[in-house]
């Protein structure tokens, strides 16, 4: 082996470390809540002696949990469906066409992204309370798109951005109406990026707190309801459901690469 | 054919109807309203008040402004650790890891669709006393440790965490801009490796390490559960200044004015670097 390449060795053996390094302290937070999880005794002290998963199977049994699941999902589907719709324009229009309004309209869209969440949650709450609008999850549901469908626009651009317009016109140059071309050629061809585009949209309104804690009213969703328990002290609670979104968070995205890779396997 | 030319003009603005829309009710408006209020006399819930500038005048004989430079300064603390953090991920990301990189970079996605709280938390199981780091230190080695909690060194560690997929993505779009046939050709041309680096590596992947900057910038100077949850209350960013003038003091009016006064910090940030960059060079266009 040459000296030059023994160097560049180290060199790809260095960055792996610290690459690894950095995803341990990235994680590091959700195995502590792992830990704390799995254990039956009221307070958290480790290393722990008595292991077990009574807490979880308390959590599990809990009437109010099961209806903060209901709240925090709904709103995440709502969220999706609306968001997905809404933005698949908007990335069409962000990526595919060229008009003068563009350029700006870019910025713009990209504006509530780069926008302090809880402030943007307070400016909502001032705001429904101008209109005179009742909070409850729905109004958390408006909340979340302010934030969500600029995300998913960007998510959906980037797909468009490598879309060859050649194709919708050779649909029309073999006579394809207006319907035929988007459903048969366009939105196939997007598919991907919207698919990816709903996984955000229902992943980030899932794990949500700044928007949900100023306008969900007397509704309440899991991070706020985790949030509300942290500061009352402590229960092994926590963690457990802490742990538990963690996981949903982890599956789904996993499982929604995984069927974006295999679907394009299928197809080459 | 001119007509289907006319038609195909107007395809951009209508599709973009829908989102523009949205946000001029969802994100214009309300932010109206803030700025609006912000004129407003003290402690009042409605919009319809003589205006006038007593909210910002409160601000700076306070303490407010003192939030503000706590917000700026931790934030320029956090951006400058994570680009030293960030940058050798990206560079392996776009370089070196080859295959393997689509994995980590889902895995340093994950976290973001956990709520802050929660994973901050779980920051605070690992270092509180008798918790994972120092029960571990006391049961194998019999040290005994102050916990490390409230400091704030450890809002500054939360939010290194909290931000770092910000800086790390758009960082791995820049460096992955730089054509690797320059780079030889610079090496080949007897370039050493520093060179390289800041003459070839850093201009070519400016625009996605600018972007990185900017959000993390940005979100970091917004940031309040790091420094309320690992922080102790110790430190009081703007945020939380902010929230409490909304919620416990119920003075709407004074929240709004220390609102418009962050916006107007951020968006000074957002247009002196967006201005300077085309979008469609970065996210891809060919």
């Amino acid at each position: 082996m040459s000296p030059a390449e023994r160097a560049q060795r180290w060199r790809s053996a260095l960055l792996w470390a610290w690459a690894l390094a950095v995803v341990v302290f990235m994680y590091l937070p959700a195995l502590s809540l792992l830990l704390a999880s799995s254990t039956s005794s009221r307070y958290f002290i480790f290393p722990i002696t008595k292991w077990g998963f009574d807490w979880w199977q308390k959590t599990f049994n809990s009437i109010e949990i099961h209806i903060l699941f209901k709240t925090s999902v709904s709103i995440a589907l709502i969220v999706t469906v609306i968001a997905v719709t809404i933005a698949f324009f908007g990335a069409l229009a962000f990526a595919r066409y060229e008009w003068k309004g563009r350029s700006i309209y870019q910025k713009i869209v990209l504006l509530p992204i780069f926008f302090p969440q809880s402030v943007l949650g307070l400016a909502l709450l001032l705001w429904f309370n101008t209109i005179g609008l009742e909070l409850s999850w729905k109004s958390a549901v408006f909340a979340h798109l302010v934030w969500i469908v600029p995300v998913v626009t960007l998510v959906i651009s980037i797909q468009v951005y490598s879309f060859d317009p050649a194709l919708e016109e050779a649909a029309y140059d073999l006579g394809a109406s207006r319907w035929q071309v988007l459903k048969e050629v366009t939105l196939p061809v997007l598919f991907p990026g919207l698919f990816s585009g709903a996984l955000f949209a229902f992943l980030l309104s899932w794990g949500n707190f700044p928007l949900s804690l100023f306008t969900t009213g007397a509704d309440t969703t899991v991070p706020e309801y985790l949030y509300s328990k942290m500061v009352a002290g402590y229960t092994p609670g926590v963690p457990v459901l802490g742990t538990v979104s963690t996981m949903i968070a982890a599956v789904l995205f996993l499982g929604g690469y995984g069927i974006i890779v295999l679907r394009r396997r299928a197809r080459s | 054919m001119a007509d289907l030319g006319r038609q195909r003009a107007r395809q951009g603005p209508l599709n973009a109807l829908p989102v523009a829309i949205f946000l001029l009710i969802g994100f214009a408006a309300p932010l109206l309203g803030v700025i609006i209020f912000s004129f407003m006399p003290e402690r009042t819930f409605s919009l319809w008040q003589a205006p006038g500038l007593g909210n910002y005048a409160t601000i700076f004989t306070g303490t407010s402004y003192l939030s503000l430079l706590w917000s700026l300064g931790l934030a320029a603390v956090t951006v400058c650790l994570l680009a030293v953090i960030c940058y050798p991920i990206a560079y392996g990301l776009a370089r070196v890891f080859g295959r393997w990189s689509t994995l980590l970079t889902l895995l340093f996605t994950i976290p973001l669709f956990v709520s802050e709280n929660v994973r901050l938390y779980g920051w605070i199981l690992f270092f509180i006393k008798n918790g994972v780091m120092l029960g571990t230190l006391k049961s194998l080695f019999g040290i005994e440790m102050e916990s490390w909690l409230f400091t704030e060194g450890m809002i500054v560690l939360g939010m290194v965490y909290v931000y770092l997929p910000f800086m790390l993505f758009p960082m791995t779009l820049g460096v992955s801009m730089v054509p690797q046939e320059t780079r030889d050709a610079a090496f080949d041309l007897g370039a050493s490796k520093w060179q390289v680096f800041r003459e070839v590596d850093l201009p070519l992947a400016m625009p996605g390490i600018m972007i990185g900057f900017l959000l993390s910038f940005v979100l970091a100077v917004g940031a309040l559960v790091e420094a309320k949850v690992l922080g102790g209350q110790r430190v009081i960013p703007i945020v939380h200044d902010i929230e409490l003038a909304f919620t416990y003091a119920q003075n709407w009016p004074l929240g709004s004015a220390m609102a418009v006064l962050l916006m107007v910090v951020v968006a000074t940030f957002v247009l002196l670097v967006l201005r300077r960059f085309d979008l469609d060079t970065i996210l891809g266009r060919r």
